[in-house]
């Protein structure tokens, strides 16, 4: 038998019978949450939003800490910038707020690029530092600006609200589905990152960087220009953030424990370096925030002890100890060899 | 003249953030660790200090009679139960974990005791001061920070290369197989390790809390100046760090004399100028 004859019998795919089911069941869950304005309660457009938004956070983190091995404490910076520049846009430069909150996002990715310049120049858990370092210089800074409230803080004016809609159920609509669409933007983002070129590359850093600097991967680029998408699309959520919150202050903006503790935590528990692991992540989140909201600080508590479990017992998190039992890939991003006969056997 | 007395405060500063440096940079020497949970311990040593000081009515610098050998354990076992669980080569593990410990360490302290802020009594000793010419004096108690600062690092220094267990200590820090088949146990010299660490970071903690107020947030930001302090001095030089220390401490007492608003923010601006054009600081000993 020659080598074509062999090479025929084999074919390459992706997709798994479970992916298959997953986009169907995605389609689905994305068709209940578009409907879901018409139809729920307030409150529960608020928490499908911070859903969102926390989503989309996890996303970028894992993006950084499970593929490029960029493990940032500083993605505060990023939200903290966001919403900043969105007020700057909205009140100074007239710019509608929907367009600014993804302006924002460019120009945060802008500023991106030369903070990387610089913690770049740290290592591992140097760099994790410095990233926060950076944040911590953000936060101090846009206190000293008196033009945007110092350290107390502003509200977006009562006339810029009214350009995101006339009415207050219009706004939350159109805050809703904006959201939404960043939450299914991001990701798309990483799942259509990692099935390019540049996500072989990213996922072969992830497994062993000597190795993959060997074999020609060009790390600097890979892991600055991964730095700076993630950083645009969080100063993105940043901007929706503070304009569902229509208020920002350096301490709310530039928060540790808000933007990156819990997210990082997200991540961890539901599975790093995964696309699953952070959508099943932030659904634990809320479901133990939902529980434990009455004891205060005790929740953050909880949180930290049930992410320091996972990483010693499960590193590969929640959804990585299911992907392995049951051989489980909704977002496949691996390619396998299948034999055509067992196919059409 | 005025200058000049923002000097010398920030140089006395300089001893308290080298402290604040030196358990960072003995846990990364010998280990390799990098403890995010830093800050957060030097609080939690600055509130045992606080329980002591207000149960027994001891003075807070005679509190450390219990303060420091509580700190050494809660270091040893820390060590041995948890945190050599997480070395390796990711270094996604130790850093998570003690990510992880720093959230859960300000929250306990929080529900513990509240966030109001607390301060040690310094009585007499905050108050004295000695007056060198007409308008420059220097606080006693900054002085004797300073001066325990240096006698801590001197102490560390003879410890590391002059007795056997800074040997091992060493000879771990170089080669961990090596030294294992040598007969030394690495969890108990890594033990030992941070339980020296947060022994220094117990004496840090109780003077910071009778320099100023503290409540249980305040620990990221000391991490962040030790950390500060340790990258400008170099990696691996004990007193790179008094010297990264110093710089730190001048840059945020120029700031504060600017504007009140900028001490901290020039201390973080000092670094990043520090770390663009000399990105290894300033006495580098050790490689990465």
């Amino acid at each position: 038998m020659s080598a074509i004859e062999q090479m025929e019998k084999y074919s390459v795919a992706r997709s798994t019978t479970a992916s298959k089911g997953a986009a169907v069941v995605s389609a689905f869950i994305l068709i209940v949450l578009i409907s879901v304005p018409f139809w729920a309660a307030r409150s529960d457009l608020r928490t499908v939003v911070e859903f969102a938004y926390y989503l989309s956070l996890a996303q970028m983190w894992n993006l950084l800490a499970g593929y490029a091995g960029l493990v940032s404490v500083g993605q505060q910076a990023f939200v903290g910038l966001g919403g900043y520049m969105l007020f700057v846009l909205a009140i100074y430069l007239n710019v509608p707020p929907i367009a600014a909150v993804f302006l924002s996002g460019g120009i945060v990715a802008l500023i991106a690029i030369p903070t990387a310049l610089t913690v770049f120049r740290l290592r591992g858990a140097y760099f994790a530092i410095g990233t926060w370092v950076v944040a911590e210089v953000f936060r101090l800074g846009f206190a000293q600006i008196s033009v945007l409230g110092g350290g107390s803080g502003q509200s977006l004016p009562a006339t810029i609200v009214r350009e995101i809609g006339s009415g207050r159920s219009e706004r939350e609509m159109i805050i809703y589905f904006t959201a939404l669409f960043i939450a299914v933007l991001s990701v798309g983002i990483v799942y259509w990152l990692l099935r390019s070129k540049h996500g072989l590359a990213l996922t072969a850093i992830r497994d062993s960087e000597p190795a993959s600097g060997s074999l020609g991967v060009n790390m600097f680029k890979t892991k600055l220009s991964v730095y700076v998408l993630a950083a645009g699309v969080t100063g993105v959520v940043g901007g929706l953030i503070f304009l569902q919150k229509l208020r920002i202050s350096p301490e709310a903006a530039f928060s540790v424990q808000d933007w990156t503790a819990a997210v990082i935590f997200i991540v961890v528990i539901g599975g790093i370096g995964t696309i699953e692991g952070p959508i099943l992540g932030t659904l634990i989140y809320f479901v133990l925030r939902g529980l434990l909201a009455d004891y205060g600080s005790v929740y953050m508590i909880v949180l930290g002890i049930v992410a320091v479990v996972v990483m010693l017992k499960a590193p590969q998190g929640v959804w990585g100890l299911l992907a392995n039992k049951y051989n489980l890939y909704l977002f496949p991003l691996r390619r396998r060899l299948d034999r055509k006969n067992d196919l059409e056997r | 003249m005025e200058w000049v007395n923002t000097v010398v405060q920030g140089v006395l500063l300089g001893g308290l953030y080298a402290m604040f440096a030196t358990g960072l940079s003995l846990m990364f020497g010998i280990m390799r660790l990098v403890n995010i949970a830093h800050g957060d311990f030097i609080i939690l040593g600055a509130y045992l200090g606080l329980v002591v000081v207000t149960t027994l009515g001891l003075s807070p610098l005679l509190s450390l009679i219990i303060v420091l050998p509580v700190m050494f354990m809660i270091g040893y076992v820390l060590q041995r139960v948890l945190l050599n669980r997480t070395l390796g080569t990711d270094i996604l593990p130790p850093l998570l974990v003690t990510f992880g410990l720093s959230i859960i360490l300000q929250n306990i302290l929080l529900e513990v005791f509240s966030a109001d802020t607390q301060k040690l009594p310094a009585g007499e000793l905050g108050l004295s001061s000695i007056t060198v010419t007409g308008d420059l004096s220097i606080g006693v108690l900054p002085l004797i920070t300073f001066l325990v600062s240096v006698a801590v690092i001197g102490g560390l220094q003879f410890l590391f290369y002059r007795t056997e267990l800074g040997r091992a200590f060493r000879a771990t820090s170089d080669d961990q197989e090596t030294v294992r088949l040598m007969g030394v146990g690495n969890s108990h010299i890594f033990g030992l390790a941070m339980a020296i660490a947060m022994a220094v970071v117990a004496v840090a903690g109780i003077f910071l809390a009778l320099k100023t107020n503290f409540d249980p947030t305040i620990g990221p930001a000391r991490l962040l100046y030790g950390f500060e302090a340790v990258i400008i001095g170099g990696l691996g030089s004990l007193w790179g760090t008094l010297v990264g220390g110093i710089i730190l401490g001048v840059a945020q007492a120029i700031g504060a004399q600017i504007d009140p608003g900028w001490q901290i923010l020039a201390g973080h601006l000092v670094f990043l100028i520090i770390l663009i054009f000399r990105p290894r600081g300033l006495f580098p000993r050790s490689v990465d």
